[in-house]
Formats: C-alpha cells, structure tokens, sequence
C-alpha cells in the first residue's frame, strides 16, 4: 500500500539546515495498523505529514497504492488527499462554526458529493463513532474524545485507502484515549490501513506494528502482538 | 458562480459569522453611502446656482449710471451720470443688429396709489413693452404692456401676482380695475408672475407713459437688453462680453466718462455673471468628487483591511479543508465568492438606502442654492462596481497565498 525509499527532508533553519528525516525505507500493506514511535524530533511527524501530502521531501521515492506521488503541486496533492487519506491531529482540526454532521460531511464535498448523500453519509459515520445524537452540536459543545472521534469519523467518511493519525490521543486522558484506540482498531478491523503517530507506549502496544524512529532514521521495526483496547474500555 | 453547492456553503459560513459579514458589509454600505449623498448634494447645488440664474433671462444685459470718481475732458469728479431717452434710441440703433430685446426703465417716485380707499405701497416702474423678455415675467392674466400703450401713453398698469393675492383679494380678476396713481386713473391690464415674490411687488406703467404723466422728461434710470440665443454657452458669453464692451464705450464717449471710471456707468451681463457661477458650480462638482472619491478609497482600503483579517483568521481553515482534499482555486473562488457576495448586497443596500434618502427628503430640502439633490444612477451603479471590484481584488491576493502555502503551515496556524 506504501512504499518509501531512501526518503530525505532537511528543514532552513536561519542559515544553519535541519536535517530531519535521513533515508527512511519502509513500506506498509494493506490492513496493516502501524505505530510510528520516536521521541520528540525524531522526525515521526515529518514522515507522517509528508506520507499525507501535507509537507514535501527533499528526496526519495514515494509510491502510494501503486501510483508513484512526486512532483507534487497543491492540486494535486489535494487530489490524492482526498482520493486516498484520511487524517486524525492531535489537535482534532475541526472547523469551530461547523456542526459535528457538517465537519464530517466536508470532505465529501469536496468529493463533490451530492448534499442529501453527503449528510445521509455523514450521518451512518456518526453513528459509527457513536455520536449520532451530537450531530447538531458546534465542537465547542464536544468533549475532547468525542471531538476526536468526531474527527475519525470525518476522515472515514471520505472512504480513504489510508488512515494516518498523528498522535490522536495527545491531547486526550488516558481513560478517552482507550475508547479512540478501541475505535481505530474497530476500522482497522474492517481491513483499513492505518499509520499512528505517538509517543505513547501502551497506545503503540495496541497497534499491530511499531516502528521506531531516532534522529531521522528508522532503528527498530517489529510485528507485536496486539493489545485490544476493549478491555480498558 | 452557480454551483448550488457553492452557494449553500457560502450561506453557512455567512450565517455562522454574522459579526464578521456585518462588519464587511457595514464599511461597503457606508462608503456608497456617503458617496451618494454627497454627489446628490453636489449636484443639487449646481440645480440651486442654475435656478438662480433663471430669474432673469440669461443672455440679459444692463446699464445703470453711477457717479464719477475720475477727472475727465475737464469735467470734476463726483458728477453724477443721468441717461436719457436718446442715450437709449442711440445705443439702440448702434447695436441694433447685437439685440433681441430692449427697454428703458425709470423709477416712478414721490407718488400715492390707492385701490378705492386703500393706499398701496408699491414701487412704480415706467417700462417699454418689451421688457416682459428681458425681466422673464410670465402673465398670469390680461396682457403685458404693448407698443399702442407706448406711443399713446396710455394710463395703464400690469401688477405683479403678490399684489393680487395681497391687494386684489375680493375681486375675481385685478384686470380691468383702476388704480389711482397721484389721483390719476390706470387701468390694470395684467397680472404678472416671476420667480421670487419681491419682484411680483412691482407696478409697470409705459414708459412714455411715466415720463410725461410723472415729470420724467426724458430721464431714463436704466437700460435692459437681451441678446438673440446663441448655440452654445461659450458663444453666447462671448457675444454678451462684446456687445457689453461695445456699449459701454458708446455711452461713455457720449456721456463724457474716463474710460476706466467703472463706478460712473456700470454695465452688467447675466452671461458673465454666470460663467463665474458654473465655473464655481464645476469646482464644487470637482470638490464633491474628490471627497467622494476618497471616501470610496476609504472603503476600498476598509474592505482590504477585512478581507486580509478574514482571510488570516481563516489560515487554520484552508489548513484543514486542503488536508480534507479542497483544491487551491477551489479555497480562493471560496472566499471570493463570498466577498464579492457581502460586497455587492450591502453595496446594492447602501445604494438603495442614500438613493431612497435623496428621493424622499430632495424635493423637500428648501435652502438657498441647493435645489433637489439627486445622483445619477449610473453613476451610483459604478461605484458599487467598482467597490465590488476592490473586494475581489482586496481579497483574491491573501487568499490565493493562504491557498498556495503548505498545508502543513495553514494547519500549525493558530
């Protein structure tokens, strides 16, 4: 499903460069559920944002489900985006004078989804995450998990080939950060490809896979034994 | 543009930002605002000067004699200049080809008039019959003074409509009552009107008539001409500036007067007068322009000043809608649709507002030299135009950088 090689990203910083990522070879299957591990500048975030489109490298070769992303212009990018990722933040991105429906319904509209098909959607992934009864409500009315799952729902709804959070349960206690892991293996479960950004061991532990990254290269990556999140639910 | 999908999601952003729309459109409203009052007021201020004007037939020239100021031909000064009737025939026959209309007037003094029993109070003026030309009066009744009524001096006498409304109240028509003037019968022949009520105070008597019954030998207190109508304005003031020049040198060779004694004879050209108006008029027009095309700058510079804030409060928004998969051009046809929105319905607003404004209170405003202030729509039109415009443009350059950087940025954006 992805493939990276030899990937390079350096960062100006002033007159000195920041050389982020070193040459990362790594690649994902189809239904896989990665963790990317790393302290903080180890360059986790980087990668994600540059397997999402957001950020581009320096170097390297980039294939997503078979189709090869370089020379990207924002349109394009923009193309992929929504034909193939879905993302989750830390920080949820959920724009503040958009009901929970509405947010959900966004990426849609840029599918250029008819409206009726688009809320009827938004609406089943909604009750996915089992917040069908806050559909109406602004964010600001959300608690931090169900603006979370709000968010996942949002980046299901598109229907993407990929699923990339970059630390999903950052800003969120570890009681809420169980009932969103127990939701992204739920997905992943249905056969979903997902990377996860985190710092967080018991959060990479639930993950079927962690990649380890230090001072931009990749120093360990292992299958694990998966812990479910039902149980602390 | 007529993407129904468009259109509901600029209607939302709208009704969810309802301080930031009003906000927007407040500051287009207000610059058409004033943009329009002010140009209705300039423009009714050049309606004002030109009724003025109308009082008097425009291309119409007079001559009142003065006094001397300058030693001349051995003659002191201090002399005081009096015209008589063949100052008047001379002048006549010299310029005859230059004039339209003419009459000597003399003013009737030391006289009583009474109605019956009532005196009357109102100044007698010995005219020639052409002077309902030159003057502008309109009968409203009877008939003016005619040339018969000249050669025959007949007592005869055309009252102004203020006299008959005042005086000739309880009688169906003042034509064909007598007047007593100095105990001698006139019989009112007309009733005249004019513009301004202190001219409709006037009793006209034939000249000839004032000159032999009143003692008036042939005295004449001034001269009214007008000239034959010319194409064009430029024209007809040059025609009145050389027919004022001609005549005054006439008189003044014949009178005896320094050539640049002008206080001693002083002729005057409506004409003139008027250019120095409209020439004033234009450059009010000009200064109403000016305050109206700065406060139109102003707006323009509001409206950037808000588009730029909006655009930069909605960096993290473009973040988030690019990560969902919105195309650049797509994020600025977003939010220049909705500018060019606000823009043209609060433009249109305050277009419609200042424009009904004008229209209800304009007839209404009753001060001198301003006379139903109006615009002229086009005028209007294009100024909500270009204010639209200037939106766009206000708003298309941060948009399109919001829309061109990383996605990644616009995301940290807070």
């Amino acid at each position: 499903m992805i493939e990276i090689k030899d990937l390079h990203k350096s960062y100006k910083m002033g007159s000195n460069s920041l050389h982020v990522l070193k040459g990362i070879n790594f690649s994902v299957e189809e239904g896989e559920l990665v963790a990317i591990m790393g302290s903080s500048g180890s360059g986790k975030s980087t990668l994600l944002n540059i397997l999402g489109m957001l950020d581009n490298s320096d170097s390297g070769e980039y294939i997503l489900d078979g189709v090869p992303i370089k020379n990207l212009n924002e349109t394009k990018a923009a193309q992929y985006r929504n034909k193939f990722l879905g993302f989750v933040f830390q920080s949820f991105n959920l724009i503040n004078y958009k009901s929970a429906l509405e947010n959900v319904a966004l990426p849609l509209y840029y599918q250029k989804v008819g409206r009726k098909e688009r809320l009827e959607k938004s609406l089943k992934y909604l009750d996915q995450v089992g917040l069908k009864e806050w559909a109406e409500h602004l964010p600001s009315e959300l608690s931090g998990g169900q603006k979370q799952r709000v968010a996942i729902a949002r980046a299901m709804a598109a229907e993407p080939k990929v699923l990339l959070a970059d630390e999903p349960t950052g800003a969120l206690d570890s009681k809420t950060s169980y009932e969103v892991m127990d939701l992204i293996q739920k997905i992943n479960d249905q056969g979903n490809t997902i990377l996860i950004v985190t710092h967080e061991p018991d959060i990479a532990d639930m993950c079927k896979r962690i990649v380890h990254l230090k001072d931009g290269v990749i120093i360990e990556d292992k299958k694990i034994k998966q812990v479910r999140a039902e149980q602390y639910v | 543009m007529f993407d129904i999908e468009r259109w509901q999601e600029i209607f939302d952003t709208i009704r969810k930002n309802k301080l930031r729309t009003f906000l927007t459109g407040l500051s287009v409203a207000s610059g058409i605002f004033i943009l329009v009052i002010l140009l209705g007021f300039g423009q009714g201020l050049q309606n004002g000067i030109e009724q003025e004007f109308k009082q008097d037939a425009a291309t119409s020239v007079w001559v009142w004699p003065g006094v001397t100021s300058k030693e001349y031909k051995g003659l002191n000064p201090g002399r005081r200049i009096q015209l008589t009737n063949d100052n008047y025939e001379t002048s006549n026959v010299l310029l005859n080809d230059a004039i339209e209309y003419e009459s000597a007037r003399i003013f009737v003094g030391g006289i009583t008039v009474n109605y019956g029993k009532e005196a009357l109070v109102y100044s007698i003026q010995g005219v020639s019959s052409q002077f309902q030309f030159i003057e502008n009066a309109k009968m409203v009744e009877g008939r003016f003074i005619n040339y018969q009524d000249e050669i025959g001096t007949s007592k005869v006498a055309v009252v102004g409509r203020k006299i008959r409304t005042d005086v000739f109240n309880k009688v169906e028509t003042p034509v064909g009552e007598f007047i007593e003037i100095s105990g001698i019968p006139f019989k009112v022949i007309g009733v005249y009107s004019e513009y301004e009520d202190r001219e409709e105070e006037r009793i006209y008597i034939p000249i000839s008539t004032a000159q032999k019954v009143f003692n008036g030998g042939n005295r004449v207190n001034n001269m009214s001409y007008t000239l034959p109508p010319m194409e064009n304005f430029d024209e007809a003031v040059a025609q009145a500036t050389k027919f004022k020049n001609e005549l005054r040198s006439h008189l003044q060779q014949t009178l005896t007067i320094a050539p640049d004694d002008t206080g001693a004879l002083e002729v005057w050209s409506a004409m003139e007068e008027a250019k120095r108006y409209y020439g004033l008029t234009g450059n009010i027009k000009l200064f109403f322009w000016f305050v109206g095309i700065c406060t139109i700058i102003a707006g323009v510079v509001g409206v950037s000043n808000i588009m730029l804030i909006v655009v930069k409060e909605r960096t993290k928004e473009i973040g988030i809608r690019k990560a969902l998969g919105a195309k650049p051009w797509s994020i600025v046809g977003m939010i220049l649709h909705e500018a060019v929105f606000v823009t043209a319905i609060s433009g249109f607003t305050g277009l419609i507002f200042s424009m009904g404004i004008l229209e209800i209170l304009g007839p209404n405003i009753e001060v001198d030299y301003i006379l139903n202030p109006s615009v002229n729509f086009k005028v209007a039109i294009s100024t909500v135009l270009v204010l639209i415009l200037a939106g766009a443009v206000a708003g298309f350059f941060p948009a399109w950088r919001a829309a061109r950087i990383q996605t990644i940025n616009a995301l940290r954006d807070e």
